[in-house]
């Protein structure tokens, strides 16, 4: 199915967050839709999927102008989408989560027959194997994008949306979902890819267009398009993909980690065994599938948690269970996984953001008030030397990017003395442009001798910037790889626990 | 950002409030819409039994506004709202739903009470002191309770303050019946020692030069509650402590991972929260009967949730919420007397503005969050 967007606009409050874009979406082809954070290719996509109306400008859908009131009436013009964020119910089975909101009815009731059926059609066809009578719950998040996919297959979908399907998905996962891509493009089916990975770009698509901040760049064909080239047109200026490491030499350890462990809870992965060391000026990175511990491993080590079992020493010196204050004071500082829901107030303004957990600091207050001015020269400060992109110190967070939400939190987490940086997922969903930023400033953390212990679902992150390389597979440390010394393949068959031995716990 | 098109319109002393930062001028105008939608229905309910509403709108309205008098019986009213409105402002907060107003409003005047009665020989500063601080501890204990099961056994408040307020209740009641009830048959305890009095402006020195009549009940708590107001308004403004309840009602797992430590600023707010209400009790006993009456509030603690929800938790609009059920308080007698209207019109009128500013509040935040592109 042909999608054609003729003069597109759509603007929010103090933004054009689609600024009159016109491009074709031919049939039967993959197309990517890149572009940094903020560039507008979601808003775009919610545009064609009746979630929000235009400003002016057409959508036409195979030669007829629409305008959709909301995604029902999109989806009965057989346009799907994947999102983001599952919109599945974990108690429900498989085919009652594809079929729910459109259930075959027969005798007044949901005919499960049919939905067993239409799961098996559509599942068989394009080859991936689901079990109809799985409870979703019990799926592993490649699985639950497999029902998503059948939903919208279920649905009758002919034009698909996929907005960053990969964020979730191991290396492994990832490459069966392009080829599950490809599969439903040679059925004529069309699909957009909403992301900002080059390389998947690179490998899967026929045809990339390109958004930058809500104005349309350009489109090139998928064989014609190069990396480089690519991020030119998204940032508008050269970017440098690999960030130079220098040699270190390595210095005393500061963080050692002796046989830690953590039991399992419902809200809680389970640890065990872990032990390691990070030496002065060496990054520590952690490789694993989403859900393994990392988070565990990293709110133990900042205070958020604490283990059974094992000890930790910082600088030789052995850690009493920590407070999260007590370990932002002994040097142990975290920029978390989640951006927005641990390391920031959106609510609150950009000021107030950046003297979270120092409110009482002899800097910013006196007798338990706030001294404004002195708030504000520092605020001002620590957004000048990390280069915070903002209108005013009053400017409400949430309206910042990705990449600057971080440049905040590492504004605020990095001014001041410290011994270990723990940085959990630090590019995650941050634009090009950003990336280049944060590792160069976690490079130059590392030259100044700071041990990092690094956590990313980014293989390539990982490989890019860490000394060594932990792999956390279900709770524990299955190996110690030399960064110099691995690749993806090899981490992926690592972190999928395809390699190694791992004993049932 | 504040809509353009609104702060044209907007009055002086709106724009003036605002430079002030006391005020967010958008949060304005759902109020004063839900004011003018319930007098609207209001009206009707009026024309329906056939009395004239501009009539009843100035019997409610003009006693207060006609003489010096007049508002101090609006003003009178409003003081144990702005105590109890404001408690609910402070644990809202730290994210905290504190429905216990009532029983800590009793507990407050109960405890001032039976100091007041134990110390007898207390000499006037000291009863003063005294008195105040055991009516705002009474509140303090009685807030501070469920705020401890909130922080140490995730007992969700809102659960564990209505409790608290049935427990107040009791409590209070058979202390009053068995061991402290004056002979006769009202439930309540004998006249507090005079140190312990507090006077009303009217039989003091400035009273005649107000205008006062000399049995105005107006006295010292209205402005204990505007000091109050005044004191709660800069600790969020400026204070450190404000900050922490902020970020904590915000985003408890932020303000954890940066350290605050969450559960005991909730319990702090929640023992604020209590002596706010408790300080209900400076007025009730200290200066209206000078004894605790067994069972006094009439919903005084529930009705500070309204006050807090039209005043939108801000100190200000809080002292300006509790101004209009006072005058609605006040009136209420008016119409009883002087139209076929009942005076439970006022109460109808009070619910009919609560639903409102919720039901505007919502469409304002949806209508922000729809230009937004959020939803």
């Amino acid at each position: 199915m042909k999608i054609a967007l003729e003069h597109l606009t759509r603007s929010f409050p103090g933004i054009r967050a689609v600024d009159d874009v016109s491009l074709e979406f031919t049939s039967g082809r993959i197309h990517a839709l890149v572009g940094e954070n903020g560039a507008g290719k979601t808003t775009l996509m919610r545009l064609i999927y009746g979630m929000l109306r235009p400003d002016s400008g057409k959508i036409i859908v195979e030669d007829r102008e629409r305008s959709f009131a909301g995604s029902q009436e999109a989806i009965a013009c057989r346009i799907g989408m994947v999102h983001q964020h599952f919109m599945l119910v974990d108690t429900l089975s498989v085919a009652e989560n594809v079929v729910l909101g459109a259930e075959p009815i027969k005798r007044g009731g949901i005919d499960r027959e049919a939905a067993r059926e239409a799961v098996r059609g559509d599942s068989g066809r394009i080859g991936l194997e689901v079990d109809p009578d799985a409870l979703v719950g019990d799926l592993s998040v490649g699985q639950a994008q497999w029902v998503e996919i059948l939903k919208v297959l279920y649905r009758g979908a002919d034009f698909l949306i996929f907005d960053e399907p990969t964020g979730v998905l191991s290396p492994q996962e990832a490459r069966f979902l392009f080829e599950i891509l490809r599969r439903l493009r040679d059925e004529g089916k069309t699909i957009v890819l909403i992301t900002h990975k080059l390389d998947e770009v690179l490998a899967l698509a026929d045809e990339v267009h390109v958004m930058r901040r809500g104005g349309f760049v350009g489109s090139i064909g998928g064989r014609e398009a190069d990396a480089p080239t690519l991020a030119r047109m998204m940032v508008g200026r050269d970017v440098l993909f690999r960030v130079e490491r220098p040699v270190e030499t390595l210095g005393a350890p500061a963080l050692e980690v002796r046989n830690l462990c953590l039991p399992r809870r419902r809200d809680q992965h389970p640890l065990s065994g872990i032990s390691f060391t990070i030496r002065q000026g060496e990054i520590f990175g952690i490789a694993g599938v989403e859900g393994n511990g990392q988070r565990e491993l990293a709110e133990v080590i900042t205070g958020l948690r604490h283990h059974t079992d094992g000890e930790m020493l910082l600088e030789g010196e052995a850690l009493p269970p920590l407070h999260p204050r007590r370990a932002r004071e002994l040097g142990v500082r975290h920029v978390p996984a989640d951006r927005q829901r641990t390391g920031l107030v959106l609510q609150m303004d950009l000021k107030d953001n950046l003297i979270l957990g120092e409110e009482d600091s002899a800097a910013v207050s006196r007798w338990g008030l706030f001294r404004p001015a002195a708030l504000t020269s520092l605020a001002n400060e620590r957004i000048r030397s990390f280069d915070v992109r903002v209108s005013d110190l009053e400017q409400a967070v949430d309206e910042l990017s990705g990449g600057n939400q971080q440049k905040l939190i590492l504004a605020r987490e990095l001014a001041h003395e410290l011994k270990v940086l723990v940085a959990a997922h630090p590019t995650r969903g941050v634009d090009v442009g950003a990336i280049e930023f944060v590792h160069r400033e976690l490079i130059a953390l590392r030259s100044r001798g700071l041990a990092q212990l690094l956590f990313s679902s980014e293989l390539s992150e990982l490989l890019a910037l860490s000394d060594r390389i932990g792999v956390l597979y279900k709770g524990r440390l299955v190996t110690v790889l030399n960064a110099g010394e691995t690749d993806e393949e090899e981490l992926g068959l690592w972190i999928t626990g395809a390699r190694g031995e791992v004993e049932s716990a | 950002m504040p809509d353009p098109k609104l702060k044209g319109g907007l009055p002086p002393i709106a724009a003036w409030l605002r430079r002030l930062g006391l005020i967010a001028v958008e949060s304005l105008w759902p109020p004063l819409l839900a004011l003018a939608l319930s007098f609207a229905v209001g009206s009707v309910i009026v024309l329906a039994i056939g009395e004239s509403p501009l009539r009843v709108l100035s019997l409610i309205f003009l006693p207060g506004l006609r003489s010096v008098d007049g508002f101090a019986h609006v003003l009178f009213s409003a003081t144990p709202l702005i105590f109890t409105g404001l408690s609910v402002a402070y644990a809202f907060r730290a994210g905290l739903f504190n429905i216990g107003g009532e029983g800590q409003l009793y507990m407050g005047a109960f405890l001032a009470a039976v100091v007041a009665l134990s110390l007898p020989e207390a000499p006037r500063p000291v009863a003063m002191i005294l008195g105040i601080a055991a009516a705002a501890a009474g509140g303090a204990i009685w807030g501070f309770i469920p705020g401890w099961l909130r922080a140490r056994f995730g007992v969700h408040e809102v659960i564990n303050t209505i409790m608290m307020n049935f427990i107040a209740v009791g409590l209070t009641g058979y202390c009053v019946e068995y061991y402290l009830q004056e002979s006769g048959m009202i439930p309540h305890t004998a006249v507090i020692p005079e140190a312990f009095q507090l006077i009303p402006f009217a039989r003091g020195p400035v009273g005649a030069w107000l205008g006062l009549n000399r049995a105005n009940p107006l006295g010292f708590s209205i402005i204990l509650a505007l000091l109050a107001a005044i004191a709660v308004a800069f600790l969020f403004k400026r204070g450190v402590e404000g900050y922490r309840l902020r970020s904590v009602g915000l985003n408890p797992q932020a303000a954890r991972y940066a350290g605050i430590a969450v559960g005991r600023v909730q319990m702090r707010a929640m023992a604020v929260a209590g002596a706010l209400a408790g300080l209900v009790g400076v007025h009730e006993v200290l200066l209206y009967r000078h004894r605790y009456l067994d069972n006094f509030s009439t919903g005084l603690g529930f009705l500070g949730i309204a006050v807090a929800l039209m005043g939108k938790n801000h100190p200000l609009g809080i002292v300006l919420a509790a101004l209009l059920f006072g005058f609605l308080n006040t009136g209420a007698l008016e119409i009883d007397l002087f139209t076929e209207v009942p005076r439970e019109l006022v109460v109808v009128l009070q619910a009919m503005i609560i639903l409102f500013v919720v039901a505007i509040g919502e469409m304002a935040t949806r209508r922000r969050r729809r230009r937004r592109g959020r939803q």
